[in-house]
């Protein structure tokens, strides 16, 4: 009795305070959720965001002379390139190399210098063995004229001023077959070096291709697995799932064992006097296309199921029951409600093939490789990161440019439908 | 090299890399890691090397894998989170590490073992570890002619059939100027000149559409007793493990490309004084014949070669019946101009 007498007061006294109580409980609920994303967003910013933005950088990056050499970069900014710079850059340049020498900057120096020049790291190792340890500036300079002629070159000063600014486009320009020649302007690399316009292109059209051949493989099975009753159409998609517990290496080898000149295929039909001659099944576009294709396959598979299976044949069956062909039915009733399905499957197959490194690597020919072999090349052969990041880079572009085209294509699919 | 099965994909590697970094940190502070190309040759220097080193010292040798990425070896001394103590590394990486302040500068003197070993095998930074080959083999069962040199390798007439050839302008381009009939002597300073690439680069127009390009070294032995190539460049060692399995596979040492690997202690290592018993140890003639008897790769020191059986020494590419006609490669030629030539080679098979 007492408490509900006091009811009344207490709530009107505690009026104010339940609305900030509302408001703490709501703050405690909204902190209690970012702390639950947290970690996954902490992991994306460690694993996703971090290496990507750097990649990104690593593209452009330019600063190896203005940390080692800083005097001399700035000295070269200013050089308007026109004629030898003047003494006192000779004799910046001569001390700062020893300097860089042992504080150990000299390798990334060198690294640097030599993609303008491949003879510049042997250069750079000669002239320090010629100059003399303690020198007035004016000696130092002259020491370092005289230690090689290309010093007395303007060429030699121009490579080096390509270096000084802290960013740089000759990665981003070199992955596209192009280069600055020595008045800026930018130009087509020789006709003998140009490769990396058709190494995208291959890309693209192998990663297309695949997914094409995919998708005319992988929708009429989707269609029988959805359309099976459960028992077997489980079989099936174990079948289907199979390959996915076997490494992607074996499943490569696997392939070459299979087609090449002395392998399964050709020798059988050989023996069945079909061929005289082995066919070239492997090593070329053919056999990485059917490698792709038998791996990739899961992926157009399980989505386009995923998404057959919750079609209600009713629709189909009314279209039908209303006069309509079966296959026109099936075109114009069935296959749109597919369209998600078919765009998830072909968005996943087409990016991951975009990647693909190890397959066309082992079942390819020189002409079938792919982005991702020149960026592990450059990062594991030659040193070069910055090559690497900017192809890595441009492909990254690319592939968002596709997908935004992508996507528009496919909203604009069901709006239509809609 | 002989081990370029290039078996990374990102997602594994990130994945490792991340899992590694803390794990080796965590274990490693103690163990003495020595990190090699591994497969044959690792099991060889296990045998010969690890186990004896290991129960003399003491040392608590852990060794390890890798394919020769310059890259993590340059993470690690970016990030000053040193895990490997010993590389073995080949010699353009040793060029260019060395350069690059990724390993060690070597006191010899305190070594003391410069007198012992081949003048190829002293370095700034590294130590010769072996000699191998690359070399012109061929299924002996298959062919009725011999091939004797490039020449016959590039003579589609008389031996008829696909080649295989390493996918690469290393090795590929000395080779077409071999067979062009550029003396082995000559070879580099010919390939220094723009006029000597475009000549190298024109012979391999000639038999272009007859080359099965090879990117592991497990697969010109494979191709070969398969039936899928007739001849094929390959590493020496790979033939020999194929003739140990009873493949009747030859090689014509006539043009011959020699190399070495070496050791090099990883900048900023704490096992230096390890690193260098190890190699002293790894550098004596009763250690390199116990080596060089796993795997036919050839001694630094060459007073292991006495110790070989007459079939060992007969595959040995140190053996001077075979090293008449080879050719050392020139490292400085490619670690300068290899980047260079390597786009020119992509260029050039991408149109094939």
């Amino acid at each position: 009795m007492s408490t509900t007498a006091t009811q009344p007061i207490a709530e009107g006294i505690d009026n104010p305070s339940l609305k900030s109580q509302l408001h703490r409980a709501e703050r405690l609920r909204k902190i209690k959720a970012a702390a639950l994303v947290m970690p996954l967003a902490i992991f994306l910013l460690i694993v996703f965001v971090a290496p990507i933005s750097q990649m990104l950088w690593r593209s452009v990056d330019n600063t190896e002379l203005s940390q080692e050499m800083p005097q001399t970069a700035a000295l070269l900014l200013r050089w308007d390139g026109q004629q030898l710079p003047n003494q006192e850059v000779y004799a910046t340049f001569a001390q700062e190399l020893q300097i860089s020498r042992q504080e150990g900057g000299l390798g990334r120096v060198g690294r640097r210098l030599n993609y303008e020049k491949p003879t510049f790291r042997g250069l750079l190792v000669r002239t320090l063995r010629r100059l003399p340890a303690q020198a007035s500036a004016a000696d130092y300079a002259e020491a370092l004229a005289n230690s090689d002629r290309a010093w007395s070159e303007i060429a030699t000063w121009q490579a080096i001023k390509k270096a000084a600014a802290p960013t740089t486009d000759r990665y981003l320009l070199a992955s596209l077959d192009l280069e600055r020649n020595s008045q800026g302007e930018i130009q087509s690399i020789t006709e003998t070096q140009r490769v990396y316009l058709s190494v995208f292109q291959r890309t693209i059209v192998i990663a297309g291709s695949v997914t094409l051949i995919c998708l005319l493989l992988g929708f009429p099975l989707a269609y029988l697995l959805a359309s099976l009753p459960a028992s077997k159409s489980n079989l099936l998609l174990i079948f289907v799932l199979l390959p996915f517990w076997t490494s992607l290496l074996v499943r490569t080898a696997s392939w070459i064992v299979l087609l090449q000149s002395g392998g399964l295929i050709n020798t059988s039909l050989m023996n069945l006097g079909i061929i005289e001659d082995p066919l070239q099944l492997v090593f070329n576009r053919f056999g990485v296309l059917v490698a792709m294709v038998h791996i990739l396959l899961p992926f157009m598979i399980l989505p386009l199921y995923s998404v057959m299976k919750g079609i209600s044949p009713t629709y189909q069956r009314a279209a039908i029951s209303l006069g309509c062909h079966p296959f026109v039915a099936f075109w114009k009733v069935y296959a749109p409600q597919t369209v998600s399905g078919v765009a998830a499957g072909a968005l996943l197959v087409f990016i991951m093939a975009l990647g693909y490194y190890i397959t066309p690597t082992l079942v390819g020919g020189p002409s079938d490789q792919m982005v991702s072999y020149y960026v592990a090349y450059y990062t594991n052969t030659t040193n070069n990161w910055g090559m690497a990041a900017a192809l890595g880079s441009l492909l990254l572009i690319v592939t968002l440019l596709l997908y935004l085209v992508y996507h528009r294509l496919v909203n604009q699919k069901q709006l239509v439908r809609n | 090299m002989k081990n370029t099965t290039k078996t990374i994909n990102f997602k594994s590697m990130l994945g490792a890399s991340i899992l590694g970094s803390g794990l080796l940190f965590a274990s490693t502070s103690q163990a003495f890691t020595v990190i090699t190309f591994g497969g044959a040759s690792g099991e060889a220097m296990q045998n010969a090397y690890y186990t004896p080193f290991d129960k003399k010292t003491k040392a608590g040798l852990v060794p390890g894998d890798y394919n020769g990425e310059l890259s993590r070896i340059r993470a690690m001394v970016e990030t000053g989170n040193v895990s490997w103590d010993l590389v073995e590394v080949e010699s353009p990486e040793l060029a260019r590490g060395c350069f690059e302040g990724m390993f060690e500068r070597l006191d010899w003197k305190k070594l003391g073992i410069k007198d012992q070993i081949i003048d190829d095998a002293v370095e700034e930074c590294g130590v010769g570890a072996f000699v191998w080959s690359t070399v012109l083999a061929y299924d002996a069962d298959k062919l009725k002619k011999v091939p004797q040199s490039w020449q016959d390798f590039w003579n589609v007439k008389e031996f008829p059939g696909k080649r295989g050839l390493r996918r690469g302008a290393k090795f590929t381009l000395e080779f077409a100027l071999f067979a062009d009939g550029v003396a082995v002597e000559d070879v580099y300073d010919v390939l220094r000149t723009p006029e000597g690439v475009d000549r190298a680069f024109a012979k391999l127009d000639e038999i272009s559409e007859h080359i099965q390009w090879w990117e592991a070294g497990a697969q010109p032995p494979q191709w070969l007793v398969a039936g899928d190539v007739v001849m094929s460049s390959s590493y020496n060692g790979r033939i020999a493990a194929a003739q140990e399995e009873g493949r009747n596979l030859a090689i014509a040492w006539k043009g011959s490309i020699y190399d070495l690997d070496y050791w090099a202690i990883v900048k900023g290592s704490k096992k230096r004084e390890l690193a260098y018993d190890f190699i002293r140890f790894a550098s004596q003639p009763d250690t390199q014949a116990a080596y060089s008897s796993g795997i036919p790769y050839g001694p630094v020191n060459p007073a292991a070669l006495p110790s070989l059986s007459a079939k060992q020494s007969a595959r040995m590419p140190t053996n001077p019946k075979n090293m008449k006609g080879a050719r050392a490669m020139d490292t400085g030629f490619w670690v300068d101009y290899g980047e260079e030539l390597e786009q020119r080679f992509n260029a050039w098979s991408s149109r094939l």
